[in-house]
């Protein structure tokens, strides 16, 4: 608990923000030309004074929460033709920092919603409307798939095989036979010949890789990867 | 690992939680002394700007204040005190200019933990080498009391930011002047004690005021928390019990007192004229 270092004010609503952001950043193979933003609870009422506009803008240009870019993130986004939207709504019964991330670009539309813990501790819980579970401090694979026997198998055969080691896994339902997501956060990234493999898997229809945001390195452009499918 | 754990060590308190977060990995054991050397150089270096300006915040309500401290006379015949205090300020004057800090646990208390450690260290003529483990001891604290609360003012008030940085530097503190694991937690308990209650209340939602000042005091907090544990003092309350109650005084604080801006400070009639000329 000694760290991040960061660009202040806040290590919830500056640091755990911009890495929520950064985390919805990575769901999308291109960067988004729009995002909407519905912020809630303490981040709603707060979000100019801590800088959480700010640093929720940088994270979906790709800053990590050091960067100095951070407090002019809004003319940077402006440079890159990212337009901002910011909205506040009551999210539910869910922790006070929380945002709902909603980014487009020419390819997809998706949502990604998570809450900031504090100490810059972040937990998405939602990704393209399915509970996830991820805490950005592995790597984290989404696998968005019909609810199939034998599916969770393969891709944990799949990680196994490229030795990585699943620190956790969840998965979740629409309803008994549809689509489902999965969430697994690994310690190490999968090889992009894994990814392909998984990629051919019947009845997979998405999935990305996430790189870990807790380490303070920056992720690169490469360590986003997935595949658009059918779904 | 437990506050209790780390009371029971048989060395050093630090050596227990290096133990703890990586084994017998030696690679592993160089990498985060590394990361603490350099979480160090953060800390001076945002000490050293935030002394050496006078400039504004973005609402304009703070920014000088570590400078005109330090470049005031030491009038009590207390260094010491001023030192800290000055230090804890200009961490948190650059962190409301959206300035370098290094998080400890969170970026409104990063103040606290520079401020004591390397104020202490400051005035004694210590090496920044002495303070290595001292934070890595301080690191292990906030895992402790992160553990069984979320930090963050928005969750469990002020008290669980500014209580467990405080806890964090007085736990450091007492092991930089040589005190025994037992010490170093109790004097870490006695600190969290006594920052129970204390509400979440930022002017406009800004982490301005109180929070600027409250990095002083709590950084003499936590001074004062390691004198007393240096002495033989110790908490009658068992440390883990402790910081339950704080979590549990967190969950019975209303939200307005969380921080949302609406209460305590922020709600005065001053707070609330400057939150609205903030949002216009
Ligand atoms: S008053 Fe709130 S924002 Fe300010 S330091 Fe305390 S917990 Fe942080």
């Amino acid at each position: 608990m000694v760290g991040p270092v960061m660009v202040g004010p806040s290590s919830s609503h500056t640091a755990g923000a911009c890495r929520l952001a950064l985390l919805a950043r990575h769901t999308l193979l291109a960067p988004p030309t729009r995002a909407r933003l519905t912020l809630h609870g303490s981040f709603a009422k707060t979000a100019h004074g801590h800088g959480t506009d700010v640093a929720l803008a940088a994270g979906l240009l790709g800053f990590a929460p050091d960067d100095p870019r951070i407090p002019v993130a809004f003319d940077e986004a402006r440079a890159a033709g990212l337009e901002l939207d910011f909205g506040m709504a009551d999210l539910g019964d869910v922790h006070p920092n929380s945002v709902r991330i909603e980014l487009e670009n020419d390819d997809e539309t998706l949502e990604v919603t998570g809450s900031s813990l504090g100490g810059g501790l972040v937990r998405v819980f939602s990704v393209r409307g399915f509970e996830v579970n991820l805490s950005g401090a592995y790597h984290s694979l989404l696998v968005l798939h019909d609810d199939k026997p034998g599916v969770i198998a393969r891709v944990a055969r799949v990680i196994a095989d490229d030795e990585g080691n699943v620190a956790t896994l969840h998965s979740a339902r629409r309803k008994r036979g549809g689509l489902a997501m999965m969430s697994i956060e690994i310690d190490r990234r999968l090889a992009q010949y894994a990814l392909d493999y998984l990629t051919h898997v019947p009845y997979i229809h998405w999935l990305r890789m996430l790189p870990e945001v807790l380490s303070g390195e920056a992720p690169d452009e490469a360590s986003t990867s997935g595949t658009e499918g059918s779904a | 690992m437990t506050l209790a754990e780390l009371a029971a060590a048989p060395g050093r308190a630090s050596e227990l939680a290096l133990a703890d977060e990586v084994g017998d990995d030696r690679s592993a054991r160089e990498r985060l002394l590394r990361t603490m050397r350099e979480r160090l150089r953060e800390m001076r270096a945002s000490i050293e700007r935030g002394l050496a300006t006078d400039a504004p915040s973005r609402t304009g309500m703070v920014g000088w204040n570590a400078k005109r401290l330090w470049k005031a006379d030491d009038v009590l015949g207390a260094a010491l005190l001023r030192r800290v205090q000055a230090y804890a300020m200009a961490v948190n004057e650059e962190n409301a200019r959206m300035g370098r800090i290094v998080a400890a646990p969170t970026a409104g208390s990063a103040g606290t933990l520079p401020g004591a450690l390397l104020g202490v260290a400051d005035h004694l003529g210590l090496d920044d080498d002495a303070l290595v483990m001292p934070l890595v001891l301080a690191a292990a604290v906030g895992d402790a009391i992160q553990a069984k609360m979320f930090i963050a003012g928005s969750t469990g008030g002020c008290q669980a930011e500014i209580g467990a940085s405080a806890a964090m530097a007085a736990a450091a503190v007492t092991e930089l002047l040589g005190g025994s694991a037992h010490a170093c937690v109790h004097a870490a308990t006695m600190a969290l004690m006594n920052t129970i209650g204390l509400v979440c209340d930022p002017v406009g939602g800004y982490v301005e005021v109180p929070c600027v000042s409250r990095n002083a005091f709590y950084s003499v907090h936590a001074v004062s928390s390691a004198q007393l544990a240096l002495a033989g003092l110790e908490s009658v309350i068992p440390p883990d019990e402790v910081v339950q109650a704080m979590a549990s005084v967190g969950r019975l604080l209303p939200p307005e007192l969380r921080e949302t801006g609406e209460g305590g400070i922020a709600a005065t009639e001053t707070g609330r004229r400057i939150a609205l000329k903030m949002a216009r």
